[in-house]
């Protein structure tokens, strides 16, 4: 692994810090650049360096995580929802939802509120971390359960 | 009481940036500054609890080797070390008043399970999470 200039990663960082706080908006390479004083072409690439995902996966799991939480901890409807988590439509909405946690909204909604939570004693923030979707965990994620599904029926 | 947690530290990318944003921001207060050739041991108490020292340390060499030190810079730079909570009586007035002195606050104060919480870092890249506690 290369090694990185921490000047330069703490303007990337700027960048992902924005993003978080405003996952919802639209996020094009050049308006990050900007925030991090570089390049578009140097930061799509420093990005992915720096913290393994290219931005604008990054700004999807940030996206599908508070949709999450906002299915698991709210009554809010699923097409509000997908307004405010950054989507210009229900469809879209949903088939990315399916692609990256391998259920739908209304699924994981059901079964997130059927559960017991104990997560008030820690800062929101980390228990929201510690729920992001990790793209390359819900893949493996999927074809165990492709592959559970298929024992079962055996 | 006499045991307990005394020193707790934090790498950072500059001390001297480090200092002007703990004491001069924060309004925290320096404890220790004690230098020894380019080596600086530096930590600051919160107002209200002098016994405990949060240590503002640089990553250099003697102390780590050159590589490691680098790494460590990095990792501050990129936010990834761990979490940092500073509890205050009114999360949105200490966010006004923070915000006013130039820290670089990551997510604005909001209302949530009964208590107030805003994130901000400092230069290096360490994240608090400021939080009102519950009433």
């Amino acid at each position: 692994m290369a090694s990185q200039d921490p000047a330069l990663l703490r303007r990337l960082l700027r960048a992902k810090d924005r993003m978080d706080a405003a996952s919802e908006e639209d996020w094009p390479v050049e308006r990050l650049a900007n925030v991090s004083g570089v390049s578009d072409a140097h930061f799509a690439r420093s990005f992915k360096e720096a913290f393994g995902v290219p931005p604008h996966r990054y700004l999807l799991t940030r996206r599908i995580e508070r949709a999450k939480a906002l299915l698991r901890d709210s009554d809010t409807p699923i097409i509000e929802i997908a307004f405010q988590t950054g989507w210009n439509s229900l469809g879209t909405f949903g088939r990315v939802f399916r692609d990256v946690t391998g259920e739908s909204p209304s699924e994981l909604r059901a079964r997130e509120q059927a559960s017991a939570y104990q997560l008030d004693q820690i800062p929101h923030c980390f228990v929201s971390a510690a729920y992001r979707p990790d793209l390359k965990i819900a893949v493996s994620e999927k074809r165990r359960r492709e592959a559970g599904d298929r024992t079962d029926t055996e | 009481m006499s045991e307990g947690i005394g020193v707790v530290g934090l790498y950072v990318h500059d001390q001297d940036e480090a200092l002007d944003f703990y004491v001069g921001k924060l309004g925290f207060q320096i404890h220790t500054d004690a230098r020894n050739g380019n080596y600086r041991w530096l930590t600051v108490k919160h107002p209200n609890q002098p016994s405990f020292e949060l240590g503002l340390f640089l990553p250099q060499e003697p102390v780590l080797d050159a590589a490691t030190a680098h790494t460590m810079r990095e990792m501050v730079a990129k936010g990834a070390m761990p979490p940092l909570v500073l509890v205050v009586d009114d999360c949105r007035a200490a966010y006004d008043k923070l915000r006013a002195k130039g820290v670089e606050f990551i997510q604005e104060p909001i209302a949530r399970f009964g208590g107030v919480d805003a994130n901000f870092r400092d230069p290096s890249g360490n994240a608090w999470k400021m939080i009102e506690a519950r009433s």
